[in-house]
């Protein structure tokens, strides 16, 4: 066989050997890209590699956690104040919204909508193993173990952060809002406007891209999820308008926005599991929502 | 051929490449795995070369989440020129290797942006080629540990 592809072109076997492995990467690539197959794929080698993953944030884990623990002694006694503080005011916002959340789901079983309620909510931790640079990623150290799944909306106490694109057993990798992948349906909260947010790349702007001249949107503008497309619940802040511009030679505007979150800090999020319930199922009541 | 030598390089360069590091010194942390993939390419060309260039790009590129296959065909093709000029590379001067470690940074950089700039959107910046560069300066020192590492077990085995 080698005897008959060296006289066919002249080609010495590295050389065979290695347009075979560039047609497999290609191949692999393209089937990536386009689909979701390898996932499968991914997720055990993900889970072989965890390994080098976890040994890779001991130095880092070791040096917060000195850092960590002299801050803590010094602020301990300040910190649990404010945090009691804190605690009592949102406990007494929560006992409104509680009996807001029953009105509204009153309210729109009156109009016959579907409602989102019964959220799952796991807290997760930053594995700030830094990923490939020039790419809007992190990655969780929660993964399917903990039924993380593709597509999972990734939210703080602000606002969406991304979502999930790949999870092996131990971890996730969470594409953010800024990432130039991502796209998130978005509503204007004043008014109802939908568009879709695609992250530029750049960090702490997002485009608004698709919008003609006469709507209605202006700077200062909070944008909400809009739930279209079933991925991400609706109702959370995204982002706010910072701009818009017309261009005299775009028919579209100009929009770009600011995300609600600081994607770059904090070490903890949160993933969720929106569960979209219709008047089919009526059952789930407000007992699952204490999370 | 020491092969356990050559399994925990690799494990060390796959550890140097997943390091969090802060945002300053990651746009100039060294390519790592090519640094060692190189070294062991023109050390043992029969045994280390395509194919283990292609399995490591592919544990990279689950490390980093980015394409399968992105950074395992741009690693097989350096293994792969490397295997061809090993002759040649080997009886250079450490800082002639340089010059051919940045040529194979570039490459491989090359390669990543080429197919990022397929996939996605993906801007560039002067910062991009930073890791080749410091691939480049850090080479001797690579080189010399390696090659430590490789005749101590061999005299060793010797003895």
């Amino acid at each position: 066989m080698r005897e008959l592809l060296r006289r066919l072109g002249g080609a010495t076997p590295a050389t065979v050997r290695v347009i075979v492995m560039i047609a497999l990467s290609i191949a692999m690539m393209l089937i990536d890209h386009r689909s979701q197959q390898l996932e499968k794929l991914r997720n055990i080698l993900q889970t072989a590699v965890y390994p080098i993953m976890f040994v890779s944030t001991i130095p880092r884990d070791l040096i917060q956690g000195i850092t960590g623990s002299m801050e803590r002694s010094e602020n301990l006694q300040s910190d649990k104040e404010a945090l009691r503080q804190e605690n009592l005011l949102l406990r007494s916002r929560l006992k409104k919204m509680h009996s807001l959340e029953a009105d509204n789901r009153r309210l729109k079983r009156l109009l016959g909508q579907s409602e989102q309620i019964a959220e799952r909510v796991l807290l997760a931790e930053l594995v700030e193993v830094n990923l490939e640079p020039y790419t809007q990623k992190i990655s969780l150290n929660k993964g399917s173990r903990d039924d993380v799944y593709v597509g999972q909306p990734v939210i703080n106490g602000d606002g969406v952060i991304g979502q999930v694109v790949h999870t092996s057993q131990f971890q996730s990798t969470v594409t953010l809002l800024t990432d130039p992948g991502s796209a998130v349906p978005v509503m204007v909260m004043r008014n109802g406007l939908r568009g879709v947010l695609f992250g530029t790349g750049v960090r702490n702007r997002l485009a608004m891209p698709y919008l003609t001249a006469d709507a209605d949107i202006r700077t200062g503008d909070l944008l909400i999820s809009s739930g279209m497309g079933g991925r991400f619940p609706t109702g959370y802040p995204v982002a706010t308008v910072t701009e818009v511009k017309q261009e005299p030679s775009d028919e579209f505007l100009t929009i770009n926005t600011l995300p609600v979150t600081q994607l770059d800090h904090g070490r903890e999020v949160l993933l969720i599991w929106p569960e979209i319930v219709g008047d089919r199922k009526e059952e789930v009541l407000p007992e699952a929502f204490d999370e | 051929m020491n092969s356990l030598s050559v399994l925990l390089s690799f494990l060390v360069a796959l550890l140097l490449s997943s390091l969090p590091l802060p945002d300053i010194a990651i746009i100039y942390r060294p390519e790592w795995l090519m640094l060692v993939l190189i070294y062991w390419c023109m050390a043992f060309p029969d045994r280390i070369g395509i194919f283990t260039g292609w399995l490591l790009g592919l544990v990279l590129d689950v490390m980093y989440g980015s394409l399968l296959g992105q950074n395992a065909m741009a690693l097989a093709i350096v293994a792969y020129l490397v295997n061809l000029f090993h002759l040649r590379v080997r009886v250079f001067p450490l800082w002639q290797q340089s010059f051919i470690v940045l040529l194979m940074g570039i490459i491989n950089l090359t390669l990543n942006a080429w197919v990022r700039g397929i996939t996605g959107e993906f801007s560039i910046s002067w910062s991009y080629w930073m890791p080749a560069l410091t691939s480049a300066l850090i080479w001797p020192l690579v080189y010399i540990v390696l090659r430590d590492m490789r005749r101590q077990r061999v005299s060793s085995r010797d003895l």
